[in-house]
């Protein structure tokens, strides 16, 4: 046989033992014993030196033809080989993706200070200050202060829990206003704050009344601020709280501190104005108090009414929520059920 | 206060359907609580007459009656109301018919009698208890003894017209009244106002001096008349009368305490009528009481008096405590036949704390506090004495008796246009305002765009330009105000140093799994002085409403723990919860407590329940330590924090609980619940941490300055040992770092066995050292001499045995 026909002969074998390999490791083997130093094509070209000289290189290329299409054809078997591979273990790997993923613990925020987050992120936006005051607060700054002296009849709107003559459980984080107004320097700038926290009644806990809930007030103290100044900014909580088709009306109202004073409704985000249960069918709820800052609270302070005006706002973080949430008892919030809590873990 | 609208439509012509009228009202000018009529809801009631009124053969309690309706048939009717009688007007709802609270009547039989529909009392077709005539509160009503059988009772009983309730903020006690109303109602619709004035009649042979001298300090009483009405007949008022009442919210007594609450209604001016005969003397005096005198008033409660209480005095002492309740022994009766009729402006703030302090807060009470006309006293008197009389039957002496009266003028008040429209942010013209002054029918004086406004008496809540400036915008309407925002100088808008780190301690704690819970600030005294980290007076209030809620707190834990046992009591037993919030520390001698902002956690149960791919998570002391270090650590607090084995606070674990300081401060502790206090709350395991974040506040550093991350490889050894149980790991710890050498740079513990393969008085801890040098790569005999040094202090120290 001559050495052209041997190479054809290893040539077909080689091929059907690289076709038949069924891992890396025989293939591996393949190329070592066929390709490698000790393997026949190399003892081929050995032999070459027994052959006539012209018929060399026919011969000789003709091995490395072999050479190539073996080592190309391990090439492939090996790719081959690794396809299968990955394939068998995808298939083996396969899980039902339809068990539940692994729970994440997180806690959240109370559904209070989400709204009073909101609020806070809103008027920061528009260069407010967040200040804060005790709660347990001086009569002069709670309602002196703030217009209500002793005796007036208006006092009789807020029942209030007495430590001493002196000392009470804030009623409104309104005396955090006073507190500012008195220390505010107006050479550097306007006075634009909103004072959150909590504020106490003495009322008896039920679905609608708690002696502890929460207040957000908010002031402004400049030399051209306008009652329309005021409609704007509350028609923007409103918006923000309540959804951006949200609408607006004031309505005369009283508090001491403010004058003129209205009361805030926003149309029903419930039922655009159509009338339900959650706006007793007017279309519209009350939402918040505000007004133009009263003379006297100014002057009290120490600030020239005549030169300086502004308006204020409170709102109750409270009752945005249980408005918001259709929340009906207002003690749900001081219970702190997890089962209430944890219901409300939407940040979007 | 209730508005009648057909009283209303008597002072001012205005045709507007009742609901648009409420919804123009509180756009303008105060609330409205609720806009109803009487007969809504009501279905065949008529006038019947009872023309025969039999007992029932089978009761004796009921009658048998047969009642005229109208109708050619007379109606059998079983009534069991005491006070039926033949031959009386009375309310029959028919067969078929409906009464109040949505009751429908048929035709049945009781006891065997047919009865067809049932004869009402004025409660049954939706009248309030409280405005029933006395005499018929337990029984039928009788209506007029001309009304026609058959016609629907509506009419005759005043429920034919639509009442809008008014709810008068403190500011417009003006429309505390019929015609402070009509004023207003006629502003907003640009009307005239018709308000008669009933002319009186005095009888000129007799004069008050006859039976009178008042004596009155303007300071308790600004305004102090009276009249003296005689020969009267104290009988039942007409029903045009009663009705005005009823509607109003008042029961009706008899034609004198009528009068007196019809003015009341009508101008606002509360009236007191007096039985004169029962008065001792001929000298009344307004003043102050002495203390420990005593009024039986006419509700027959003795009150005890004190010197801020103004009363009304005779000969004898107290006849009636002024503006709140008169005296039980000189009220008007059937047999009193001369009436003392008083009409007074008392002091307001007196007046205040004499309804709280005798819990006496009537209409007459409310008005004097909140302010009356000055400029109507004397009118409604006079209306009232007159209108006694002529329902009485009797005449009004000549003259008022005066202990005080009080001059009632015009108040002037200035305000520029600019200033107007400066403040509203319109932009309105001259005339535009004038006609809104005008409509409120103020005097009006412009000098180019400058107003004098001068406001009567009866608009007394106006004196300032301020309160001028509202009564323009809601005149004008709120609607048509435009919608801005505050223009002017730029501010920054941000948080401050302790609001960003109490917003960040929020985050990493909820982030960490523990949910915002927000506790009640009062609590019980016991509660609140638990788990305390200084030493603290309590806080209490002067009048608690109850008493779970008497002290302010001072820890958070006791909130939390409250609301663990909330949870647990509703099957929730897995609870991870925290607080940020103030607590009351108060000294010895300081009335105000000083508040500090507190961060604290608590759980119980499980953390993680177990789900089909990991095994559950309880709540342990580690867990929750690892909260508190994980919060420390993100925080930035500076400086090393130590945990100290805490056996001292009585409501804790006292072998399981830590303190924290960082150096000498101490920040708070954590740790498990004393067993005593879980049982007491009812609740497993729970373990709970409390921080005192105004001091962490103080601990926060501005950023640390970046450390390059090392080129060179880092090398860790393992050393495990066996050691005396007693021995802590932080002072191992503590060891390992003093004698790790300038290379070790991280000691962690992994490993901890105590148990069946190590001597019971032992346990194993296991700890990874990593050594790594930031400027080249460590050479193994270097941290193997370092490591060796390291092994040789903790067998010197501990007597530990390396395993
Ligand atoms: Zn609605």
């Amino acid at each position: 046989m001559g050495l052209k026909d041997k190479l054809t002969e290893l040539k077909k074998n080689a091929l059907e033992e690289i076709n038949n390999a069924k891992d890396l490791k025989k293939i591996n083997d393949i190329r070592v014993n066929v390709l490698g130093k000790k393997g026949p094509i190399t003892e081929v070209l050995r032999g070459m030196r027994d052959l006539p000289k012209e018929e060399r290189p026919n011969v000789g290329s003709f091995a490395n033809k072999v050479r190539d299409e073996l080592s190309s054809a391990i090439s492939e078997r090996k790719e081959r080989i690794e396809i299968i591979k990955t394939s068998k273990r995808l298939e083996e790997e396969k899980i039902d993706v339809t068990l539940p993923g692994v729970p994440v613990k997180t806690g959240q925020p109370h559904i209070i200070m989400q709204v009073i987050d909101q609020i806070e992120k809103l008027f920061l936006g528009m260069g407010y200050q967040v200040v804060d005051g005790p709660e347990i607060e001086e009569d002069h700054y709670n309602f002196e202060m703030m217009n209500l002296p002793k005796d007036h009849p208006a006092r009789d709107m807020q029942d209030t829990f007495y430590i001493t003559d002196k000392f009470l459980m804030r009623t409104q984080t309104s005396p955090v206003q006073a507190r500012t107004m008195e220390k505010h320097d107006f050479s550097k700038g306007p006075l634009k704050m909103i004072s959150p926290g909590k504020v106490y009644r003495r009322d008896t806990d039920d679905a609608t009344h708690s002696h502890q809930f929460h207040q957000i007030e908010g002031l402004v103290i400049d030399k051209n601020i306008t009652m329309a100044d005021l409609k704007g900014t509350l028609q923007l909580i409103a918006r923000t709280v309540f959804g951006k088709e949200r609408e607006i009306r004031l309505r005369p109202s009283y508090f001491p501190f403010t004058e003129p004073s209205v009361e805030v409704d926003v149309s029903c985000f419930k039922c655009s104005g159509e009338g339900c249960s959650v706006c007793k069918h007017t279309g519209w709820i009350e939402v918040l108090g505000a007004g133009m800052v009263h003379p006297n609270v100014l002057k009290m302070s120490g600030i020239d009414a005549d030169v300086y005006g502004g308006f204020a706002f409170g709102l109750g973080p409270d009752r945005f929520a249980m408005l918001k949430y259709g929340v009906d008892d207002i003690r749900e919030f001081y219970l702190n059920d997890m089962r209430f809590l944890k219901q409300f873990s939407q940040r979007g | 206060m209730k508005i009648s609208t057909k009283w209303l439509k008597d002072y001012v012509d205005i045709d507007i359907e009742p609901q648009v009228l409420a919804e123009k009202i509180e756009r303008t000018a105060v609330e409205v609580d609720e806009v109803y009529r009487l007969e809504k809801g009501l279905k065949k009631i008529v006038v019947g007459e009872t023309l025969k009124v039999e007992k029932h053969p089978n009761s004796d309690h009921l009658h048998v009656c047969q009642v005229n309706v109208g109708g050619d048939e007379l109606l059998q009717i079983v009534c069991g109301a005491p006070n039926i009688a033949a031959h009386k007007k009375v309310i029959v709802a028919l067969p078929n018919s409906r009464i109040a609270d949505n009751v429908k009547i048929k035709r049945g039989k009781m006891r065997g009698e047919v009865s067809e529909g049932m004869i009402c009392a004025l409660q049954e077709i939706g009248f309030a208890e409280n405005v029933v005539p006395k005499k018929f509160v337990d029984g039928i009503y009788f209506l007029p003894e001309d009304a026609e059988p058959g016609m629907p009772v509506y009419p005759y009983l005043g429920m034919d017209e639509n009442i809008i309730d008014l709810d008068v903020t403190p500011n417009r006690a003006d429309m505390l009244s019929m015609r402070g109303t009509a004023y207003e109602i006629a502003a907003i619709y640009n009307k005239k106002v018709t308000l008669p004035h009933l002319e009186i009649k005095e009888n000129q042979n007799d004069n008050v001096a006859n039976f009178l001298e008042i004596e009155a300090e303007p300071e308790l009483a600004s305004t102090y008349l009276m009249r003296i009405i005689k020969n009267v007949t104290v009988k039942e008022s007409p029903i045009w009368l009663q009705k005005r009442l009823w509607n109003a919210g008042i029961r009706p007594l008899n034609n004198v305490v009528d009068v007196t609450n019809y003015i009341l209604m009508d101008y606002g001016q509360p009236l007191h009528s007096f039985d004169y005969e029962k008065i001792s003397g001929k000298k009344i005096i307004v003043r102050l009481a002495q203390n420990d005198e005593v009024l039986t008033t006419i509700d027959e409660q003795e009150r005890k008096l004190d010197a801020h209480d103004i009363v009304i005095a005779d000969e004898d002492g107290p006849i009636a405590l002024a503006g709140t309740m008169g005296g039980q022994s000189t009220s008007v009766d059937e047999k009193t036949t001369t009436i003392a009729l008083e009409a007074a402006v008392f002091n307001s703030s007196l007046v205040r704390k004499t309804a709280r302090r005798h819990n006496l807060h009537s209409e007459a009470s409310m008005r004097f506090e909140r302010g009356i006309n000055r400029k109507t006293v004397v009118e409604a008197l006079n209306a009232a004495a007159q209108l006694i009389a002529d329902l009485g039957n009797g005449e009004v002496v000549s003259e008022i008796a005066k202990g005080a009266l009080e001059d009632a003028a015009p108040v002037e008040v200035s305000i520029s246009l600019d200033k107007i429209n400066n403040v509203l942010g319109t932009s309105l013209k001259v005339a535009d305002i004038e006609n809104i002054f005008v409509r409120l029918g103020f005097g009006v004086n412009i000098a180019n765009t400058m107003f004098t406004v001068s406001v009567p008496p009866r608009r007394w809540d106006i004196s300032i330009p301020a309160d001028l400036i509202e009564e323009v915008a809601r005149i004008y309407g709120y609607d048509k105000l435009p919608a801005t925002l505050p223009k002017g100088e730029l501010t920054p808008g941000h948080y401050n140093h302790s609001q960003n780190i109490i917003r960040a301690t929020r985050q990493l704690l909820e982030a960490a799994g523990l949910t915002q819970a927000i506790s009640y600030g009062l609590t019980t005294s016991e509660k609140a002085g638990r788990f305390l980290m200084q030493p603290s007076e309590s806080t209490q209030l002067k009048f608690p409403m109850s008493s779970d809620r008497t002290t302010a707190r001072m820890n958070l834990i006791s909130g939390l723990l409250d609301d663990i046992a909330y949870n647990v009591a509703r099957k929730v037993d897995n609870v991870a919860l925290y607080e940020q919030g103030r607590v009351f520390y108060r000294e010895v001698g300081n009335d105000r407590p000083v508040e500090v902002e507190h961060v604290a956690g608590a759980l119980t149960g499980l953390f993680k329940t177990a789900t089909w791919h990991e095994a559950k998570v309880p709540v342990d002391f580690f867990l929750t330590k690892g909260i508190v270090e994980h919060m420390l650590r993100s925080l930035g607090v500076t400086g090393r924090v130590k945990y100290v084995q805490a056996d001292g606070h009585e409501e804790m674990h006292p072998g399981r609980t830590a303190d924290i300081y960082v150096g000498a401060e101490f920040l708070g502790f954590v740790g498990e619940i004393h067993p005593n206090i879980c049982k007491e709350y009812h609740i497993s395991r729970t373990y709970v941490f409390e921080l005192d974040l105004g001091k962490i506040m103080g601990l926060v550093k501005n950023h640390a300055n970046y450390t390059p991350v090392s080129k060179y490889p880092a090398v860790t050894r393992d050393v495990a040992m066996a050691v005396d149980k007693s021995i802590k790991n932080s002072d191992i710890v503590a060891c390992i770092k003093e004698n790790g050498g300038k290379n070790l740079t991280k000691v962690e513990l992994f490993d901890v066995y105590e148990g069946e393969h190590i001597a019971t008085d032992l346990k194993s801890l296991a700890y990874k050292l990593t050594y790594q040098n930031k400027k080249a790569t460590l050479l193994d005999e270097d941290v193997t001499r370092d490591f060796d040094k390291v092994v040789d202090e903790l067998k010197e120290k501990f007597a530990a045995k390396i395993r």
